[in-house]
This record gives structure tokens, sequence and C-alpha cells, in this order.
């Protein structure tokens, strides 16, 4: 299908690192059903080195593979640079999202975020607020999808 | 294998209409507007064509004006009717809120020119009933347009009985035939209705091509002004090879109801049976008044665009009310006028299927959907957290 390139086609049709983690050390979800699309992500973190990670997505399919490359993306990193994970990246790493997708890539930014906060949150871990900003879904989706 | 299950989007051609067509691109080429020989050949076919369509909709072929699909004639009987109702200060309309959106946007205009739009409630059986209808008209109504049967779910509306309360108060009565044209049978006369539009690829014709039925009397405004063609309400040379394509497809499609209609509606009731095992799924649209070809579904906990895909890959072309397909911010307007909350508006699916279908395409399907919903259940936290209880099923 032309929608979408070879990547994204390859990340939906073979998603890497789907499922749960039972004693992750952090989950983040973002999104809302009635948007159409919720992402869930389960980290597993030992010495500050994401050790797994797992996803769950209900939504199209440019968010299932925005989910699967982001995790691919942040498997065995430090949570330094998970945290510098940026949707542009999972974008550029797809080989590019149509513009009204796109935003399945900042889910998948912040599905990311939300789960390392709830990492430092749950360990006392200090972090500075204001780099966890998440974005309306549904101001987000109407600006992407707005009539 | 490969299934097209979308033919409720759009039909492959039939054989009978491409050879129909054939002739009118290097043979018959002549413009019907001209006075010489290989003019009037054009114009003999294009009469032909006429009087073809006028006997499957059982009006008289001057009743007939060719558009350019369904979305021509739908603008051209709504933008008329208001033009008349508005002379004699008539500006109220009735439709119903699952309208395509050739009529609902056509509406939305007039509404900005100060008409008054009454949407029926669809909810109660998906459908509507002449009383809602008779209910609706005012002193002030001037049409009352209203699909005979619904795209998406299928639902087939009462349209005799609603043009018999429409013809008894002397309003005008409008209907999209464009899903029913060639599937069910029709007769203008019989079910009081004053207009009706139809499209030429729904029924294994060309694209590009439709029909509008007025009965004689009715004033129509122009959406295309140009010359004199189609008695000067619709300028432009006419799309012959698309007109004579359009005539010949509609015209096997009717000879072909009795036979067609009993097969195609016995594999959309399998479909229909076995895709209602698949958990927490709910069926959409009329059960008993529905197009032999409809069968559309609404599957919790997933959406509908990632069923597509794989649908896809899996070999099966099927189409989906969620948002990410209509390419809007909420799901199809239909499914939520039916009262679908949005959560699972997203995850619907409609197979549309057609004669050419076989009952082994039926068994794939069969075999594939209920793969795939599971498959897709499996990796979303929506079903998730209905399984565990922390979500509420919704069906």
């Amino acid at each position: 299908m032309a929608l979408y390139s070879e990547k994204v086609m390859d990340h939906f049709m073979h998603p890497r690192n789907v499922g749960s983690i039972e004693d992750a050390s952090g989950v983040g979800e973002v999104g809302n059903a009635k948007c159409g699309d919720i992402m869930k992500i389960y980290l597993k973190i030992e010495n500050d080195i994401i050790q797994d990670v797992k996803f769950e997505t209900f939504g199209c399919g440019s968010a299932i593979a925005s989910s699967s490359m982001a995790t691919e993306m942040i498997m065995g990193k430090s949570i330094h640079e998970a945290l510098a994970l940026t949707n542009q990246a999972v974008c550029e790493a797809l080989d590019g999202l149509p513009a009204h997708k796109v935003h399945c890539s900042v889910l998948a930014e912040e599905a990311i975020k939300n789960a390392l906060k709830d990492y430092f949150d749950k360990n006392g871990i200090p972090y500075d607020a204001e780099k966890f900003k998440e974005t309306d879904h549904d101001e987000l989706h109407a600006q992407v999808h707005g009539e | 294998m490969h299934v097209y299950a979308d033919n409720a989007a759009t039909t492959k051609m039939s054989p009978v209409a491409i050879n129909a067509m054939l002739p009118y691109f290097d043979k018959i080429y002549g413009n019907p507007s001209s006075l010489h020989s290989v003019g009037q050949e054009a114009r003999e076919a294009l009469d032909a064509a006429r009087d073809t369509v006028a006997a499957c909709l059982g009006c008289e072929s001057r009743e007939i004006i060719f558009t350019s699909g369904g979305s021509e004639a739908d603008n051209q009987a709504i933008i008329s009717a208001a033009r008349i109702g508005a002379r004699k200060n008539k500006k109220h309309i009735i439709t119903t809120a699952f309208e395509h959106h050739a009529v609902l946007h056509t509406l939305n205009k007039l509404e900005k020119e100060g008409f008054e739009v009454t949407y029926l409630d669809v909810r109660k059986g998906h459908n509507i009933t002449a009383q809602q209808v008779a209910d609706a008209i005012r002193e002030d109504t001037c049409l009352v347009t209203v699909m005979y049967a619904n795209n998406e779910i299928g639902s087939v509306l009462p349209i005799a009985e609603i043009g018999a309360v429409c013809r008894q108060r002397g309003v005008l009565f409008h209907t999209d035939a464009v899903q029913a044209a060639g599937h069910i049978h029709i007769n203008v006369k019989e079910q009081n209705i004053d207009m009706l539009s139809l499209s030429g690829h729904k029924f294994h014709g060309p694209k590009g091509v439709g029909a509008l039925y007025a009965r004689r009397g009715i004033a129509l405004v122009n959406v295309i002004e140009g010359g004199a063609q189609e008695r000067g309400k619709r300028g432009g040379t006419e799309n012959i090879a698309g007109i004579c394509g359009m005539a010949a497809a509609l015209k096997d499609a009717c000879d072909h109801i009795d036979e067609n209609m009993p097969r195609v509606a016995a594999m959309r009731d399998r479909l229909i049976e076995g895709l209602s095992r698949i958990p927490h799924c709910a069926l959409n649209g009329d059960r008993v008044n529905r197009l032999p070809g409809n069968v559309s579904f609404c599957f919790e906990g997933i959406e509908g665009e990632s069923l597509l895909l794989l649908l896809d890959a899996k070999g099966v072309c099927a189409s989906s009310g969620s948002a990410c397909t209509s390419g809007s911010l909420d799901p199809s307007h239909v499914l939520l006028a039916i009262g679908r909350v949005h959560d699972v508006a997203h995850g619907s699916l409609r197979l549309s299927l057609c004669e050419y279908n076989t009952d082994e395409e039926v068994d794939h399907i069969l075999k594939v959907v209920p793969e795939v919903v599971s498959y897709l259940r499996n990796m979303s936290p929506v079903w998730r957290d209905l399984q565990t209880g922390k979500r509420q099923y919704i069906l």
C-alpha cells in the first residue's frame, strides 16, 4: 500500500517487542480510545540501562509501527538516551510518515517519557517536570485531522 | 486468495458494460450536438441509453438527466427543490442523520442561506419510519431527501411508504439511490419518487457518470452551466461512452436482480452469522431491511485502519469507518448517528459483496477476519483493560 513506506509496513506487519512486562520498572500510557489511538510502554530498567521494553498499542498502522520502531530504538540504551528520543527521530527511522499520521510518532515519544517518569516517581529520582509535559491529544488530533 | 469485498465503494466493470462503451471511443465518436451523420449516430446512442435507464426506473426518457455521478445528481436535486421551495417561502427540508456527504454538505450550504433542516433520528433499528417523516413535515417543508439504502451499514429505507406520505402532503421527495439502483427493484412512479440519484460505477458500470431522474414538471436548476445539452439542465458535451456503459450495466443488473439478490444475500447472511461469533462485536444496520451485499460490524478493542491493512495483506479488500480511514477527527458520521460511541466506531469493518463473489471467498473471509481481530486485540491495551475489568465492555 503506497500510503506507508516499506519500513512502516515492515514494523506494522512484523512489530518488534509486542507484549507486556509483569514486573516493569516503569509503565507509561498515552492517548485515548475516543481518538482511536492508545499506546502503552513497559520498561525494565537496571543500572540506568533499559534491559527490556515492550509495547501494547490500540491504533492505526502507523501507531503500531511507531511503537515498534521506538521500542527498538531505546532497547539496551541508557535512560538518558531514551529520554532524548524525539518523535522526529522515530519518523526518520521509519522513512517518514504521512503528514496526518505524524502524531502517532508523538504518541510513541510521549509514551516512553511517561514510562520513564513512572520509573523516576517510583524510585524517588528527581527530574525536571518541564520535560514531561504531555500534549493534549484531543487538541493535537484536531490540529492534525481537523475538519 | 484475493477477495474484493468493497463493492459499496466501487465495482469491477462488467464485460457487458465495457463492450457497450467501446464503439464510442473511436468509431461513433461524434458530438451529439453536431448536425452531421457522425454526430447524429452519437445522438441516437444517447437517446437509446436514456430510454434504457428510464425503463429500468419506470419513468419517461425525458425525465432522465445524465450527470457526472451520484454526487452531482444529489446536488442538483436538492438545490432545485430548495429554489422551488424558496419561491413559495418554504425553507424547511427533512433528511436523515446518516445521509451521504453529497446530500449533507449540500444541506449545510442551504442552512447557511437560511434553510432549516430536520435530521431524522436513525438510532432505532438503524433505520427510519414513514411515520417519522410524516411527523416532521410542516407547512413550510419544501423537500424530503432520504437515501434509498445506506452505503455504510446497508439499511434499506421504507421508500414507498415515505413516497406515499410525501405525495399525500404535497412535499417533493428525493432519494439518493446510489447504493440501491441495480441491486433492488425500483419503480419511481409506483413508489411516488419525485427525484432520484444514481451512479454508474456501483453496479458494474463506469466511474464518472450518473443520472438524475426528475419527475416531469419539476423545474431543475443547473449545477453546471453551459450549452443546451440535457434539455439545457446540464451543460457540457455528453460523456457518451460512459453513459452507454452505465445504461448497459444498469439494464444488465436490473435484468438479473431476481437471481443475484438471493445468492448475494445468502453469502451476506453466512458472513453475518459467522462474524457474529466473534466476542464483543455488534452488527451495524437494519437486520431485516438490508442491502443484499452489506455486512457491517464494530469490534471492540481494535482500530479499523490496522484491521484493513492486515486484511489486505491476507488478500481481503474491505473498508472501515474509523477516523484514521476517514481522514478526519471523527469516525464515520453514520456509525455515530446510529448511536455507536467513538471508542467502538473506530473498530468498524464493512464488507460489501456482489454477484462476482463466491462461497470460497466467503470461507476465506470467515477464516481471516477472526484471526486478524484476535491478533490486534492481543496487542491492544484497551482489550487488556476490558479483559482485566479496568474498563467496561460496551458491546
